[in-house]
């Protein structure tokens, strides 16, 4: 047993596909939550195989999307110090703040940093003693606890030029934040397994009951997501709204104690602003009190740097599914992927850059039940 | 949580646009779509000239009747010394691969060191000698050379740069316009090599992996293909931006669409699954001793045969065609039955962490 | 959120006063830290995020999902071939007839895919 391979296998994939196709009788809209698991979706055009009427609305779980432009905007500050080595998740520098981004940043001469794991930030740390390290700490559960430790380490060792610039985000207030929009289309949601994971499935039971959706906790390879999105559409079929777990092999009811008990050493609860979406309250997390000392907002006195996001860009009404992209002004236009506005376009596998090369392609997902395909069909288009 | 949170859609905003690029950034580099754009929009119009706008590896010009081959290529790559290769038989290969994706088998090689301030002789002797190897190894000579140093911190010990002339035989005429619906798409490999051992040793992301850069001049390759027939109509070695950048310049000169069948294409475990650590994707990760070719249908199986009988194209494959609709894009069709679009990239590729 | 993959656990070992593994994902190794799973024993498999294993991977309930998913199919034979269905009306159109680029050359030439890999030995 690999747990990769065996979970890719298409004979398997064929078998989920027709159990689906079987039990499905009207339309459905799934959220996937998790930006890995769109990328699964997209990397294996999964959801052409999908029958019409089940639609995957593509949800706000890829954490480098969603880090408000506030946060950019004083990470960019930090790394431009002659005095900071900034260490970051690859992913994190092309994400344009106001008017540059960390890849702008380095070519100014900021010393900016990839690094695989925060721990190698904590050894650069100890590597440059003359120099302030701040690792760029962003993520949902399942990045959280690792940097926890990292920043729990830093502090048990005396790892003093050491900080943490916070911007983690949590999944289940986003979840109650798009169920409780008056708007919302979502009627069953595929819930992150990796963050279930970490922190269990306790906080489900009872957004399942409040919202009447059910929720199936689901892994990352394609057979993984084709038994979410099976579970979810037998349980709708059947006017059924409980929590189901389609990645028992790595998902335990109480999640993992040790780095739940670590998160809630280091960390406390807080509002957070999500990229082109808005303050979702209690979503975010930042130090706790204890660990002000490695807080980089602190050290560096970026605590003042406020950035309101102009309204351009329609990303949150598609990422609640009520727009296709293509239906924002924006799109194609000022925003692209080259020059991202919002959470969608920023990531590769957001709603909005999917659209923009299908679009190009001409083989963009029109449902034929999709209401909102119906009004707006898409044009053929050329190449952009 | 909050049991009153309402999102209110219509306030959902989010930032401007961010402008064109006003300083060089490392993406400039990265062969991908932001290196094109520089050469169309600031070298080409800047240098005018017809051969320029070939845009091949190497321009092909005729000069005392004589076609001849023409390329350049700096070598810039950290560490200096990485698994199955270092700078120098990089730099030899390198400019030695780029004449042959146009024919030619390469004859004469410039070389250019600009050494830092205080690098070590005895580095500097490895790397030379290393390019010996290599010039001997590809049947190539280096007549010509040139060594500047600069000042410690203003570069990385040693950059390279190689410049190498080759003679095209008659008949011959590689180019991404000559592409035309049902061409076969070969690979010559295994790909990723190269781009996984690099960063198998570069700082902040190092993990051990039993591979080796597949970097090796291809010269003889070439010719191997070409006895076989003249008529192949483009060959493109995959390095910056990987299979995925070949392809997507071709579907992009040629005007045609590449359909790719993804589990044709030969991707060794180790590199797959170092992929799926770094959530980088094979396709774009960059190779040195491979060659992606569009070749005419009715010649395709003659010259996959002569490929595997050849050490370099062992595991040659036939991944793909060109085809009529989508023109400029290159869609890939996934094990499961769906497909994708395996867009050009926009500079270096980065290791995700979603 | 959250590229985490499944690893071996090789080898064990204090560093520093913590608790530190050798993983390996196929043919690559890293060193990762087992806080979080400090009982995590040689051999067995964890799910690594970002240089951390932070659940252990249950081959019992592995083997139970894909034998529940190989049992899935013996339950359809009556509803005809829905895949069929499924694949022209939401499959993407595809640009070239079904199964053209598999005879592009010769087949036996190509061979089939075996995990990505290119099978040589299939050719004879």
């Amino acid at each position: 047993m690999k747990y990769i391979e065996e979970f890719q296998d298409p004979e398997l994939a064929r078998r989920l596909l027709d159990d689906i196709h079987a039990t499905v009788t009207r339309p459905w809209a799934l959220m996937e939550v998790c930006g890995g698991q769109t990328h699964t979706i997209i990397r294996h055009g999964i959801d052409q195989l999908l029958p019409d009427q089940v639609e995957l609305i593509h949800g706000p779980g890829c954490p480098v999307c969603v880090t408000p432009l506030e946060v950019i905007d004083k990470a960019l500050e930090i790394a431009s110090r002659p005095d900071v080595i900034f260490c970051s998740f690859g992913d994190m520098l092309r994400v344009p703040g106001t008017g540059r981004d960390l890849f702008q940043v380095r070519s100014e001469g900021g010393d900016v940093r990839v690094v695989y794991s925060p721990l190698d930030a904590l050894k650069i740390a100890r590597q440059n003693p003359g120099k302030e390290v701040v690792f760029f700490g962003i993520g949902f559960e399942t990045t959280a606890p690792p940097n926890a430790m990292t920043v729990h380490q830093a502090r048990k060792l005396g790892i003093r030029n050491f900080s943490l610039l916070v911007s983690h985000v949590r999944v289940p207030p986003a979840i109650e934040a798009i169920m409780q929009s008056p708007s919302c289309r979502v009627q069953g949601f595929l819930a992150a397994g990796h963050v279930c994971s970490v922190m269990g499935m306790g906080e489900y039971p009872g957004l399942a009951a409040r919202h009447r959706v059910p929720i199936v906790v689901t892994g990352f390879e394609p057979l993984d997501i084709l038994e979410g999105v099976r579970h979810a559409v037998r349980q709708l079929e059947r006017g059924e709204h409980t929590v189901d777990n389609a990645y028992a092999r790595a998902v335990r009811p109480e999640g993992n104690p040790a780095a739940i008990a670590m998160l809630e050493d280091v960390f406390e609860v807080t509002d957070r602003a999500w990229r082109g979406i808005g303050v979702i309250p209690d979503s975010g997390w930042r130090l706790s009190e204890r660990y002000r000392e490695h807080d980089a907002e602190h050290r560096f006195s970026v605590t003042d740097i406020t950035t309101r996001e102009p309204a351009e860009c329609r990303s949150g009404e598609v990422l609640q599914g009520l727009i296709k992209p293509n239906q924002c002004e924006a799109f194609g236009t000022t925003c692209t992927p080259r020059n991202p506005l919002g959470a969608t376009m920023v990531s590769s596998e957001g709603a909005c850059a999917a659209y923009y090369l299908y679009r190009r392609l001409d083989l963009t997902p029109v449902r034929a039940t999709d209401p909102i395909a119906r009004t707006a069909p898409l044009e053929a288009s050329p190449v952009v | 949580m909050s049991e009153t949170t309402t999102l209110d859609v219509t306030g959902w905003t989010c930032p401007a646009p961010l402008r064109d690029r006003p300083r060089v950034v490392m993406g400039h580099g990265g062969g991908g779509a932001l290196s094109a754009e520089l050469v169309q929009h600031l070298f080409a119009p800047a240098f005018g000239g017809e051969v320029l706008a070939q845009m091949g590896d190497a321009a092909a010009v005729t000069l005392g009747g004589a076609r001849l081959a023409f390329s350049t290529d700096s070598y810039v790559v950290r560490p200096l010394f990485f698994p199955g290769g270092d700078i120098g038989d990089l730099a030899v290969n390198g400019t030695v691969n780029d004449l042959a994706m146009a024919g030619a088998r390469a004859a004469y090689l410039s070389c250019g060191f600009i050494l830092e301030e205080g690098v070590e002789m005895s580095v500097v002797a490895r790397v030379a000698r290393s390019m010996g190897a290599a010039a001997r190894a590809a049947g190539v000579e280096i007549a010509t050379g040139d060594t500047k140093v600069v000042e410690t911190g203003h570069g990385d010990g040693i950059y390279v740069n190689t410049a190498g002339i080759g003679l095209i035989p008659d008949g011959v005429d590689l180019r991404a316009q000559r592409v035309v619906p049902g061409d076969v798409v070969i690979v010559s490999g295994e790909i990723g090599l190269h781009g996984v051992a690099i960063m198998s040793v570069r700082e902040g992301l190092e993990f051990g992996v039993d591979i080796e850069s597949d970097c090796a001049a291809l010269g003889g390759l070439v010719e191997a293909m070409l006895a076989v027939t003249s008529d192949l109509h483009v060959l493109r070695d995959p390095t910056r931006g990987g299979v995925a950048a070949a392809l997507n310049e071709i579907a992009a000169a040629s005007g045609t669409g590449v359909v790719l069948q993804e589990g044709k294409v030969p991707i060794p475990d180790p590199v797959a699954n170092a992929c799926a650590i770094l959530g980088l994707d094979p396709l774009y990760v960059a190779n040195e001793g491979k060659l992606v070719a569009f070749v005419p249908r009715e010649h395709a199986d003659a010259v996959l045969d002569a490929m595997r009988a050849h050490p370099l194209g062992r595991r040659a494959a036939v991944i793909g065609e060109a085809v009529e609709s989508h023109p400029g894009l290159v869609v890939a069709r996934t094990g499961l039955g769906g497909t994708r679009v395996v867009d050009l990239p926009l500079g270096e590729q980065l290791p995700r962490i979603c | 959120m959250c590229l985490a993959v499944p690893g071996r656990v090789v080898e064990i070992a204090e560093e520093n006063g913590t608790r530190m593994a050798t993983v390996d994902f196929g043919g690559v190794v890293k060193e990762v830290c087992l806080e979080y799973l400090p009982d995590l024993q040689v051999g067995e498999y964890a799910i690594v995020h970002v240089g951390f294993a932070l659940q252990r991977l249950d081959e019992e309930s592995a083997k139970q999902t894909l034998e529940l998913f190989a049992q899935l199919g013996m339950l359809q034979e009556e509803f005809g071939d829905p895949w069929e269905q499924a694949a022209e009306a939401g499959g993407a159109p595809w640009p070239f007839e079904d199964d053209e680029s598999d005879t592009v050359a010769d087949p036996a030439v190509v061979g089939p895919v075996d995990g990505g890999h290119v099978s040589r030995e299939a050719r004879q």
